[in-house]
């Protein structure tokens, strides 16, 4: 979906360039993760206390890692463009800004990775 | 004008802590908060993946009353992000603007991310024996 209006569309120019498609993948995520969340908490309590096995067993079932993924790319999707508001509300100094933004990116991409490749080492 | 010598608008320091503002500060911190909380989730999946000894070592740092501690802290930044965000929701779909329901929602926001909280951990806590 796209939120740009006509005159923006004309002009090619914004005062924040994709600042509607920043606003609109936060709310994206954000509603993807209103069921993920529920699903994914309510797991983890049923799993508190589990030994490697049964984590294991739980992660390998297909409908389970499907939905760990979903979650995990809505999560660190949501994370990094909310740190990245913050990060951009709060340091003005630019190298800091810029560092702190690359960090966010970099960061946020390596987490997800690591995670999702994790469910899949279990799961496949 | 010197810019330095230009009046300002009201800012923090003058206005009184109001609950939308509050609300609002907190979803922020608490986001930010389950940033960190990310961290530990992904140390958890790569400990499942490495093997059961890596596993073990995990299940007892989360496990441990610090651990056990932090995780009360995810929960209630959890629940909250969640009750505020839908609240968030709500008014970009375009209802709740009304000052008194802004009031309501965030008085429920709070009620909710605690009774959930207490009601979880307790559970948790009666379900397994405290550790």
């Amino acid at each position: 979906m796209s939120g740009r209006t006509s005159l923006r569309r004309v002009r090619d120019l914004g005062t924040a360039r994709d600042g509607v498609h920043h606003w609109w993948v936060q709310r994206l995520t954000a509603v993807a993760l209103v069921p993920l969340s529920i699903w994914f908490v309510t797991s983890i309590i049923l799993l508190a206390g589990s030994d490697h096995a049964r984590v294991t067993a739980w992660i390998s079932n297909p409908i389970v890692a499907v939905f760990l993924m979903l979650t995990l790319i809505a999560m660190f999707y949501h994370l990094k463009l909310g740190l990245q508001v913050v990060i951009e509300d709060y340091i003005h100094a630019k190298p800091t800004k810029v560092a702190c933004l690359l960090l966010n990116n970099f960061g946020n991409t390596v987490l997800a990775l690591s995670c999702i490749f994790s469910v899949l080492k279990v799961a496949v | 004008m010197d810019p330095a010598n230009r009046p300002l608008s009201p800012h923090l320091q003058i206005y009184r802590p109001q609950i939308t503002s509050v609300l609002s500060i907190v979803h922020r911190i608490s986001g930010a908060g389950l940033g960190l909380g990310s961290l530990v989730l992904a140390y958890w999946l790569i400990s499942v993946a490495a093997g059961p000894e890596p596993f073990d070592f995990a299940q007892h740092l989360v496990g441990s009353p610090g651990g056990i501690l932090l995780l009360i802290g995810w929960t209630f930044g959890l629940l909250f992000h969640f009750c505020n965000g839908i609240r968030h929701l709500f008014w970009d779909a375009g209802y709740g603007y009304e000052l008194s329901t802004t009031y309501v929602s965030g008085w429920v926001v709070i009620v909710v991310s605690v009774a959930l909280t207490v009601g979880i951990w307790l559970s948790v806590l009666i379900a397994k024996g405290t550790p």
